[in-house]
Order: structure tokens, then sequence, then C-alpha cells
């Protein structure tokens, strides 16, 4: 099955659960198991939490969400026109955090990388970051549905 | 609102919400700081009985909170996990603060 969508939104935190669902209800038609689409939950959550957190840093702007279903693989940019990272390679270190004073776990990229099979970053200082995910879901090799 | 929050001796129950994300870190955050504060809270039980998401932000919520009451010595535990949150306390590292009871072995 081949299908895309474009959805942009205001860059609040209330968002963040919208996001992540309205991808799981995009990928359901290939019937991904619970697992494969809570990693795709996850990993959506971070990245659009990471454009409303640190690209925006709380202030008005909006988030681009697009996804493109190519057979059982799943290929998804979220992107900001926030502030930029600095330092990607910095950024993507685990535990890495710029705001410690957020509570935050310095774990977003690191969740992205575990629960997606290729993640990239794009960023440029003043201009956004767009981060790049792909997954390829398992076949589906008997019967409708498994537990 | 403060129902999640329970103390039992020196121990603060927190169920946890449905979905533990940014949106919701925040105010958990700064409830669960406020019983650390006002009451003789020792250590941490972290309930995810109603947890069907948590994100990253989840953990921040978690070490967060160890931070203050490691120093005395405190420890957190995690109850009635399922798999996906599980698997997010493994992949995270959370594993060597976080302990987790478990109450049926279906794994």
């Amino acid at each position: 099955m081949n299908n895309e969508i474009k959805l942009e939104f205001d860059a609040i935190s209330a968002n963040e659960s919208f996001a992540r669902v309205a991808v799981a209800a995009f990928v359901t038609p290939v019937n991904p198991t619970l697992e494969e689409i809570a990693d795709v939950k996850t990993a959506v959550s971070e990245a659009v939490t990471n454009a409303i957190i640190h690209g925006y840093d709380g202030k008005r702007g909006k988030v681009f969400l697009h996804c493109i279903l190519r057979e059982r693989t799943i290929h998804i940019e979220v992107k900001d026109t926030g502030k930029g990272i600095d330092d990607v390679d910095k950024a993507m270190e685990p535990l890495f955090t710029t705001r410690p004073e957020l509570d935050r776990s310095g774990m977003g990229f690191s969740f992205m990388e575990a629960f997606m099979d290729d993640l990239q970053v794009l960023s440029a200082p003043g201009a956004g970051t767009c981060v790049v995910m792909d997954k390829r879901f398992a076949d589906v090799s008997s019967g409708p549905y498994e537990e | 609102m403060d129902e999640r929050f329970h103390i039992i001796d020196d121990y603060l129950m927190i169920r946890m919400p449905e979905e533990i994300d940014h949106h919701q870190a925040a105010t958990l955050s700064e409830q669960a700081d406020r019983y650390i504060l006002q009451a003789p809270v020792k250590h941490i039980v972290f309930d995810f009985e109603d947890t069907r998401f948590m994100d990253s932000s989840g953990v921040g919520v978690v070490i967060g909170r160890y931070k203050k009451i490691a120093c005395f010595g405190g420890n957190v535990y995690a109850v009635n996990a399922d798999r996906q949150i599980r698997r997010i306390i493994r992949i995270s590292g959370l594993k060597k603060v976080l302990k987790l009871v478990e109450e049926d072995t279906d794994e």
C-alpha cells in the first residue's frame, strides 16, 4: 500500500499526542504489530517534543509532519523552522540535554534511533531542524492478526 | 486531581497517567515534588497500571524524582508496568535505578 499525508500544526504540547495518534492511524492499514505501532508513536512523540521545546523554545511556531507509506516502510519527516541545532552530533549523544532545568532525560534522539530503522537529523542554526526517520514493518506471514 | 498521590509510611505512591509525554510531565513532576517536600517521603513507587504510553519525558520524570530522594538513601520502584513500559525502562537505562516489581511473570 502506498499513501502520503502532510500535517501542519501549532507547536504546543497538546499536539504531541495528536501527532503520534495520527501517525499510528496512518500506518494501521498495513497491520503493524502493537510493538511496531508503539515504536513509531514513541519516535514521533520525541521528534515533535524536540521541535516544541528546543526548536521553538515555547514560542509560537508550526510543526510540519510528512509521512509516506511505501508498501511496508514508513518514512516520517518532522520539521520545524525554529532555532536549529548548533552541533547535531552532540545533540544526539545519549543523556545530552541543553535544558537540564526542564527535567529532560536527554534520551530523545536515542529513543528515535532505538525504535526506528534509520534516523537522520538535518539542521541549520537559525533555519530549523528536520528529523527524517524510516521504519520497515515485518512481513505479515500468517493470519489476519496475531497477538 | 490529587488522588494520584498516596503516602503510606515513608513511601510516596504515584498512580501514573494514561499517557506520559512532555505535555503531562511538568504538572506530574511539580505535584510529586510538593509531596516530597511536604511529607516525610523516603521512597517512591510509580504505579503504571493506567499507563499505555510513555516517551523519554516520562524517563525524565522518574530520574528527576529519583535525584531528589537518592541523596537520603531512598529508592524508586515501578509496579504494574506493561510490556511497552518495561521496554522503555530497559532501553533508557532507567533499570539501573528503577526497581521493577513484577506482580505476574508473563515474560
